[in-house]
C-alpha cells in the first residue's frame, strides 16, 4: 500500500517535501522501537527476575537460578491460587462467551423493538468503575447472605466479560458481506443450515477472540474479585497480598509463562486464519 | 422454513438469557446499593448492621469528607488520559500505516503485555522506579536529580502506572478506526494540494474521531475508579476516591458510605461521559 502512495507520488513533490516526508516516516518508526520498549519494559524486568536466586522477598537481583522454573509451586499457595484463577476464568469464558454470542446475534441480526435500549444495557456495564460493579454486587450477596467465595466470584466475572464478548462478536458479524448469506439461502439452504454451514463459520473468529479477551481479562481482575471471592485466594490476589511483603520468584514464572502460552495461542491463531486464508 | 419459532420472537429469545443475567447482577445490585446508600447504623446494633433510614445526608457527608479524593481521582484519570492518547495516538498510527507486513504482529504485540498480570508489571515498575532499582541512583550519581527526590510514592507514579497500564485500552481503538480509513482520502487530500499536516489535521484526525472517543473512555473510565496504581505506586497523599470505597469496605465496614461514595461517583462517570459523547458526536460506540 505505501509502495503504491510512493511511486504516484515522487515525480510531483520537491526534495525538500520528500525529504521531510522520508524523515517523518523513520521518525514514527522510531517513535515505535520507543514506545514498544516502554511497553515491554516491566515484562523484561518480571521476566529477567524470575531467575532471581532471590530466597523470600524477588526486591534485589541476587544471582541467576533455574530452581524457580523447575520448581514454579515452591512458594506457599502459589499454584492453588493459579488453578483457582484457570478455574473462574475458563468458567467465566464459557458463560459469557455464549450469553455474550446470542446477545450479539439478536442485536447484530435483527432490528427489534428495544433495540437501542439493549444496547445501552451492554454499554453500562462497560461505563460503570470496576469498583462499583465490585462493591454492588458484594452488597447483593450480602443481603441474601450468600458469602463470597467460588461462585460468586464465577458470576461476577460472567458479568462484566458479558457486555465485552457482545462488543467483540458484533462487530464480526457487522462486517460479514451479507451476500454469503443470500448466497447460500439461493442454493436451497433454509435458515438453520446457512446459519450452521455459512455464517457462524464466518463469526468463528470472533467468537474466538471474544473467548480470549473474556478469558485474559477474568483471569488478570483483581478489583471485582477482591470484593466478591471473600477467603478464596486468586492469582492477582495472591500476588497483591504477597507485593507488601515482596513477592516471590516463583509469580514471576507464572506471570511471564502466561505471557508466552498468549503470545503463543494468537500467533498460532493468526497462522491458522492465514492459511485459512489462502 | 424448519424454524418453528414466529420470526419476531428470535431476537428476544437470544436476548433473554443474557439480559436475565445482567438484570440480576448489574442492575438489581446497583438498585441495593442506592438503596444501601441511605441506611444508617442500627442504634445499639454491632458494627455493620445498618438500617434504612432514607438518610441522604449521607451522600453531602460523604463528598464532602472526601472532596479531595473525588478531586484527585478526576484529576488523575484525565491527565492519564491525555497522556496515553499522546502516547498512543502515534503509535497506532505507525501500526495502521507504516508497520506493511509485520502489522499483525506489531498488533499482537501491543495486546501482549496484558498476559503478564497487570499487577506484577505495576509491582515492576515500583521496584524499577524505587529505591532500590537501576534507575534512581543513577540519576542521582549524574545529580540529576535531588538526593532526596523519589518518584514512587509521587502522584506523578500513579499517573504513569495507571497511563501506563491503560495504554492498550487507548491504543486498539484508534488503531481499529485509524485502519478503517480509506487510504484514497489521504491521496485526495494530497491531490488537492494538501500538506502532510494539514492532511493529518483535516483528513486523518475527524475520520479517526471514533477510536479517540471509544478510547479516552476505556481509559478514562477504568482509570477514575481505579486504587490498585494508588495503593501500590503512591502514599497515604496520593489516595483516590477508589481507595477510600475499598477501605470503607472492608477496613471499617462502613457500608451506606462506601455504597453512597460508590453512586456518586458512578454518576458523575456518566454525566461526563454523556456530556463528552454529545460533545464528540459519535454514536457508535456500541
Amino acid at each position: 500500500m505505501s509502495q503504491k502512495i510512493k511511486d504516484a507520488s515522487i515525480p510531483t513533490i520537491p526534495f525538500k517535501a520528500r525529504l521531510s516526508r522520508w524523515f517523518g516516516r523513520n521518525l514514527l518508526r522510531i517513535y515505535m522501537i520507543f514506545g514498544f520498549t516502554y511497553l515491554f519494559i516491566p515484562v523484561a524486568y518480571t521476566f529477567a527476575f524470575s531467575f532471581n536466586d532471590s530466597g523470600k522477598s524477588n526486591l534485589i537481583w541476587k544471582g541467576f537460578t533455574l530452581s524457580n522454573w523447575q520448581n514454579p509451586c515452591g512458594a506457599p499457595q502459589i499454584c492453588n491460587a493459579l488453578a483457582n484463577s484457570i478455574k473462574i476464568g475458563l468458567l467465566a469464558t464459557i458463560f459469557s462467551t455464549i450469553l455474550g454470542t446470542m446477545i450479539a446475534f439478536a442485536i447484530g441480526r435483527y432490528q427489534f423493538k428495544g433495540r437501542s435500549t439493549s444496547n445501552l444495557l451492554i454499554f453500562l456495564p462497560m461505563a460503570t468503575p470496576e469498583i462499583v460493579l465490585g462493591a454492588s454486587l458484594l452488597s447483593l450477596f450480602l443481603v441474601f447472605k450468600i458469602n463470597p467465595g467460588f461462585w460468586p466470584t464465577v458470576i461476577a466475572h460472567v458479568m462484566f466479560c458479558v457486555s465485552f464478548v457482545v462488543v467483540t462478536v458484533k462487530a464480526r458479524i457487522a462486517s460479514l458481506d451479507p451476500r454469503l448469506e443470500q448466497a447460500a439461502m439461493d442454493l436451497y439452504a433454509n435458515e438453520l443450515e446457512t446459519f450452521r454451514r455459512v455464517t457462524l463459520p464466518l463469526v468463528a473468529p470472533g467468537i474466538a477472540g471474544a473467548a480470549l479477551l473474556a478469558f485474559s481479562l477474568s483471569f488478570d481482575d483483581f478489583i471485582i474479585t477482591n470484593f466478591n471471592s471473600g477467603t478464596l485466594i486468586t492469582f492477582p490476589k495472591f500476588v497483591y497480598v504477597a507485593a507488601a511483603r515482596g513477592i516471590p520468584a516463583q509469580a514471576n514464572v507464572i506471570g511471564s509463562s502466561m505471557f508466552f502460552l498468549a503470545l503463543a495461542i494468537v500467533i498460532a491463531g493468526q497462522l491458522v486464519n492465514r492459511r485459512k486464508a489462502r | 422454513m424448519s424454524i418453528t419459532v414466529p420470526k419476531v420472537r428470535v431476537p428476544y429469545l437470544l436476548l433473554f438469557p443474557g439480559f436475565a443475567f445482567l438484570f440480576t447482577f448489574f442492575i438489581l445490585p446497583i438498585v441495593n446499593l442506592a438503596q444501601t446508600s441511605t441506611q444508617t447504623p442500627i442504634a445499639g446494633g454491632d458494627t455493620g448492621q445498618y438500617e434504612q433510614s432514607f438518610a441522604f445526608s449521607n451522600y453531602i457527608n460523604a463528598f464532602l469528607d472526601n472532596r479531595e479524593q473525588f478531586a484527585r481521582s478526576f484529576i488523575y484519570a484525565t491527565l492519564a488520559t491525555v497522556f496515553a492518547l499522546a502516547i498512543a495516538y502515534p503509535l497506532a498510527y505507525a501500526i495502521a500505516f507504516k508497520s506493511g507486513k509485520f502489522k499483525n504482529i506489531l498488533l499482537v504485540l501491543v495486546v501482549a503485555p496484558f498476559f503478564t498480570s497487570f499487577l506484577l508489571r505495576t509491582i515492576a515498575w515500583k521496584q524499577i522506579l524505587g529505591e532500590e532499582g537501576f534507575l534512581v541512583p543513577t540519576l542521582r550519581n549524574l545529580h540529576l536529580m535531588g538526593q532526596q527526590t523519589t518518584i514512587t510514592s509521587t502522584s506523578i507514579a500513579v499517573v504513569a502506572g495507571m497511563t501506563y497500564n491503560f495504554l492498550p485500552f487507548m491504543t486498539l481503538p484508534l488503531y481499529a478506526s485509524l485502519e478503517r480509513i480509506d487510504p484514497r482520502t489521504i491521496e485526495a487530500a494530497g491531490d488537492l494540494y494538501a500538506n502532510g499536516i494539514t492532511t493529518f489535521r483535516r483528513v486523518t484526525v475527524p475520520l479517526s474521531l471514533p477510536g479517540v472517543v471509544a478510547g479516552t473512555l476505556l481509559t478514562f473510565i477504568p482509570a477514575a475508579g481505579d486504587y490498585v496504581n494508588a495503593a501500590i505506586l503512591g502514599s497515604p497523599n496520593t489516595k483516590m476516591i477508589g481507595n477510600v470505597i475499598e477501605s470503607r469496605y472492608f477496613k471499617i465496614v462502613d457500608y451506606p458510605t462506601a455504597a453512597a461514595l460508590s453512586f456518586t461517583l458512578m454518576a458523575a462517570i456518566l454525566i461526563l461521559v454523556t456530556l463528552y459523547i454529545r460533545k464528540a458526536g459519535t454514536e457508535e460506540l456500541v
